[in-house]
């Protein structure tokens, strides 16, 4: 059985449908990545997916579960983690104990698997992704982070609710090369640990070096599926990307 | 290359050292962290137990205000900005009223119980508009209160327009101060364990970024209840509290006063830490009472203070006290001509 | 009774054109706005009755007034706090406070403080008798939309308003000053409240309390109707009208004034974009 299912999932906002009819399945362990130009619908599946929007009609099935129309916090309890497109800390609480309120949920306590104190713990993860463990930056406001250290912080939050399947939107925005260099590697071995990732992303060349599996999107329809070679082939693609054909 | 000055701040040399450390080696250091906290406390009970009867009164008032402030505050850390915090006053007395009215009972019973009615109700009447975001909230909390007030007046239950009279009075002046006081340094007392607290942690990232708090896992419209209960709580004991004051309670409850005040006080003293609207409740509370006789120009003056200090010291007299109580100016050369980079 | 809602339709919908205007250009919600109203009476009134102005020179002058105030309030206050919502709405919500407050205590109450009506007579329409004043007013309304749609549409400076109502960063790009358009739009909002004051004002007495059941009023129809839709705060003028004329007939006159605040909460808690706004962010459930 597919780990995550999602069947013709349909959302309209007042006239425009952003998502119509889009299904596709994610098998466990995989990296699924979602692409198509500006306006497609990517981030409004995302928040259907993660219980942000509500469905119009269709389904979300994750782990043999119904779990459409659930709401976010519940769904993020089962085991869905997310990020957003729009990083905004929790800028007046020092790095690290952004990481602790993640550790107040009920999925935590219910997997444990987390020993120590929360602050200590929120430590730990931050260094596991990249935050020199000896200097202040933990311990300073968020605020002051720069963009590199918040798209971490951001993963951290996953890291931290140990979630199954994360949805990463669009990650990579705003990063230099070496900044990718260094966060895709972390991506593979949450792949080897077992997670499964679907990643909304716009930097095909990254992306396609680590994804399994790519679904574009245009003007909220599924045009194309299947491996990242495959993908970049077919003309309806380059039609939705180019505008034209090559 | 021209030299051009800027601006520039640094930690005082003494709070760097007062900092970190765990062993204070000199009373001049003790003293720096030491004196600043217990100053107002020693000052406000000193003050509060010297005065004359008269003050006494003003300081009661005082101190109550200063609680509806603090829950202001309180709330507007977590980002539920109310513009009517007179509802859950209004609440809070009116339930007082009812129970010692109808049923009989005593202030130090009735007041207690009028509080937690008067919060329940105010989480019942705010729970539908807690979905709602920023200023849509803030309009809705505008909206009840004043249509709570028309449905009173005309369907004239609870007393109507003429209110409850005759209820039972609350013993002696000095009694009544100290209780107040009391009530006053318990829930800055309970609220600052409850910010500083990692629990309190998930109350402040609701303001910040509410979305992300709900993508931890954490249900938010939960932790918005407890923050109105909380918040509305402390503004129903004053509510409670003053009907047995005032021995009445009536469509005053609902005063325009109450809702700014609040806001006054904590715009002026500084929002975000409890410390400030304390401050600004402190300043304005004795002013509004010298300027009783003046009437409706009372609230003019708070809300000129009010709007004045939101556009030209939005950051309150406690961060701006503290700022330079931490820290120093001072001009610096810069060189510019220094590439971007 | 139609025709009473009907009056009442377009008079709430020339209260909430101002503020609607105000919000949809600039986004700000200008909460002073029953200050600025009141204001407009009071200083046509001073104007009328203390200097002995013509009426039309003293509503004239009282508009411009109250138009500039508002330009003063952006300029001075507003324009430190640009996109901090909360604070915009406390500082133009305090700024009311004063105007109003200031003019309680100052005595503006009581009989004494009417404006006079236009033309004291009377017509009968469908067959009910009507002040010509409520007809001044209606066509007054209709005017006004005219004057607004063509300037919006047909001239330079409507163009910046629309541009900076879509998206202030692509009009700073354009070289619109979107801090100057905004301060022009508060004094255009701020106008047309003044001017909903000189034309309404004459049917009642100016009290300083309307002032506060104003701000309710224009917030009730720009909700209801959409922050960012003309359209929507015409249609939902009339929905409240018209609800507001029935129930003063046939429940209970005094409740009229629960109509635009229950309603208001009704649609907040059912579709809080409101009936024509588009929004998508309001609608997420969070």
């Amino acid at each position: 059985m597919a780990y995550l299912k999602i069947e013709n999932l349909t959302k309209t906002f007042g006239g425009v449908v952003a998502v119509n009819k889009v299904s596709f399945s994610v098998g466990q362990g995989t990296l699924l990545g979602i692409i198509g130009p500006n306006g497609s619908g990517k981030t409004t599946t995302v928040n259907l997916i993660t219980g942000f929007l509500r469905p119009d009609s269709g389904k979300v099935i994750f782990k043999d579960r119904d779990i459409t129309g659930l709401r976010a916090s519940k769904i993020t309890n089962l085991g869905i983690g997310r990020t957003f497109q729009m990083v905004k800390p929790f800028y007046r609480l020092p790095a690290f104990k952004n990481l602790v309120v993640p550790l107040f949920s009920p999925r935590v306590k219910k997997m444990g698997g987390h020993f120590g104190e929360k602050d200590s713990l929120a430590l730990d993860i931050l260094e596991d992704i990249g935050f020199e463990r000896d200097s202040s930056v933990p311990y300073k406001p968020a605020s002051i982070l720069p963009h590199g250290y918040l798209k971490r912080l951001e993963m951290a939050r996953v890291i931290a609710l140990q979630s199954d399947l994360i949805v990463f939107d669009e990650l990579y925005s705003g990063l230099t090369l070496a900044e990718v260099a260094s966060i895709s590697p972390m991506i593979e071995k949450l792949i080897a640990e077992g997670k499964t990732i679907i990643m909304v992303e716009h930097r095909l060349k990254e992306l396609f070096k680590i994804a399994h599996k790519v679904m574009v999107l245009d003007q909220g329809t599924k045009i194309a599926e299947g491996s990242p070679r495959d993908i970049m082939k077919q003309p309806s693609v380059k039609k939705a990307y180019l505008g034209v054909e090559l | 290359m021209i030299i051009q000055r800027r601006r520039e701040r640094i930690d005082r040399p003494i709070k760097a050292v007062t900092d970190d450390i765990f062993c204070l080696s000199s009373i001049r250091e003790i003293s720096y962290l030491v004196i600043p906290r217990i100053l107002p406390i020693v000052g406000i009970l000193l003050l509060a137990f010297l005065v004359p009867p008269y003050w006494k009164k003003v300081m009661v008032i005082t101190f109550i205000m200063a609680m509806m402030a603090l829950s202001w505050d309180f709330m507007a850390s977590c980002g539920l900005t109310s513009l009517g915090q007179a509802l859950f006053f209004a609440l809070g007395a009116y339930s007082t009223g009812a129970i010692n009215h109808y049923l009989g009972l005593p202030p130090y019973l009735s007041i207690p119980a009028g509080t937690l009615v008067g919060a329940l109700l105010s989480t019942g009447c705010i729970f539908p508009a807690l979905r709602l975001r920023g200023i849509y909230f803030s309009m809705v909390t505008l909206i009840i209160p004043l249509m709570l007030m028309r449905v009173i007046e005309t369907t004239g239950i609870l007393g109507g327009t003429e209110g409850t009279r005759g209820l039972t009075p609350l013993p002696g002046i000095t009694l009544t101060m100290a209780v107040s006081m009391a009530a006053l340094w318990a829930s800055f007392f309970c609220l600052r364990r409850l910010i500083n607290s990692d629990y309190g942690l998930i109350f402040l990232a609701l303001k910040d970024n509410d979305r992300a708090v709900e993508a931890s896992g954490l249900t938010i419209l939960w932790f918005k209840v407890q923050a109105i209960f909380i918040g509305s709580a402390i503004c129903s004991f004053c509510g409670a509290f003053m009907t047995h004051y005032y021995m009445s309670v009536g469509m005053s409850a609902f005063a325009l006063d109450l809702s700014v005040f609040p806001m006054a006080a904590s715009v002026v003293g500084g929002m975000g830490t409890l410390a400030g609207p304390l401050l600004g409740a402190v300043i304005l509370g004795p002013l509004s009472e010298a300027l009783r006789s003046f009437g409706s120009f009372r609230i003019v003056i708070y809300a000129a203070l009010l709007g004045a200090f939101v556009a030209a010291l939005p950051e309150g007299l406690f961060h701006y006290l503290a700022r330079k109580y931490q820290q120093i100016e001072r001009w610096v050369e810069a060189p510019s001509g220094i590439s971007e980079d | 009774m139609l025709v009473y809602g009907f009056i009442n339709s377009v008079i709430l919908a020339l209260i909430a054109l101002g503020f609607s205007i105000t919000f949809g250009i600039s986004r700000v919600a200008n909460f002073s706005h029953g200050g600025f109203y009141i204001l407009g009476g009071v200083l046509t009134w001073c104007f009328l009755m203390k200097l002995g102005l013509p009426y039309f020179l003293a509503a004239g002058l009282a508009i411009l007034i109250v138009g500039l105030i508002g330009l003063l309030m952006y300029k001075v206050l507003l324009v430190r706090l640009r996109g901090l919502e909360l604070s915009e709405v406390i500082t133009t919500f305090s700024v009311g406070i004063v105007i109003l407050e200031l003019l309680r205590s100052l005595g503006i109450m009581g009989f004494e403080y009417r404006t006079p009506v236009f033309i004291d007579e009377s017509v009968e329409i469908f067959g009910v008798g009507l002040g010509i004043q409520r007809i001044i007013i209606v066509g007054a309304g209709a005017v006004l939309l005219v004057a607004l749609h063509i300037f919006v549409h047909h001239t330079r400076i409507g163009l910046a308003f629309r541009g900076v109502a879509q998206e202030e960063h692509t009009s700073l790009s354009v070289g619109i000053n979107p801090d100057r358009i905004s301060m022009l739009s508060l004094a255009l909002g701020s106008m047309i409240c003044a001017l909903a004051a000189v034309l309404i004002l004459p049917l009642g007495v100016i009290s300083v309390d309307e002032g506060y059941d104003i701000l309710i009023k224009a917030l009730a129809v720009c909700i209801i109707g959409g922050l960012e839709s003309t359209l929507g705060v015409l249609v939902a003028s009339f929905i409240i009208g018209y609800i507001e004329a029935f129930t003063s007939m046939y429940i209970s006159s005094s409740l009229i004034s629960v109509v635009p605040l229950a309603s208001m909460l009704a649609i907040l808690l059912i579709r809080p974009s409101g009936l024509f706004g588009k929004s998508k962010e309001i609608e997420e459930r969070v």
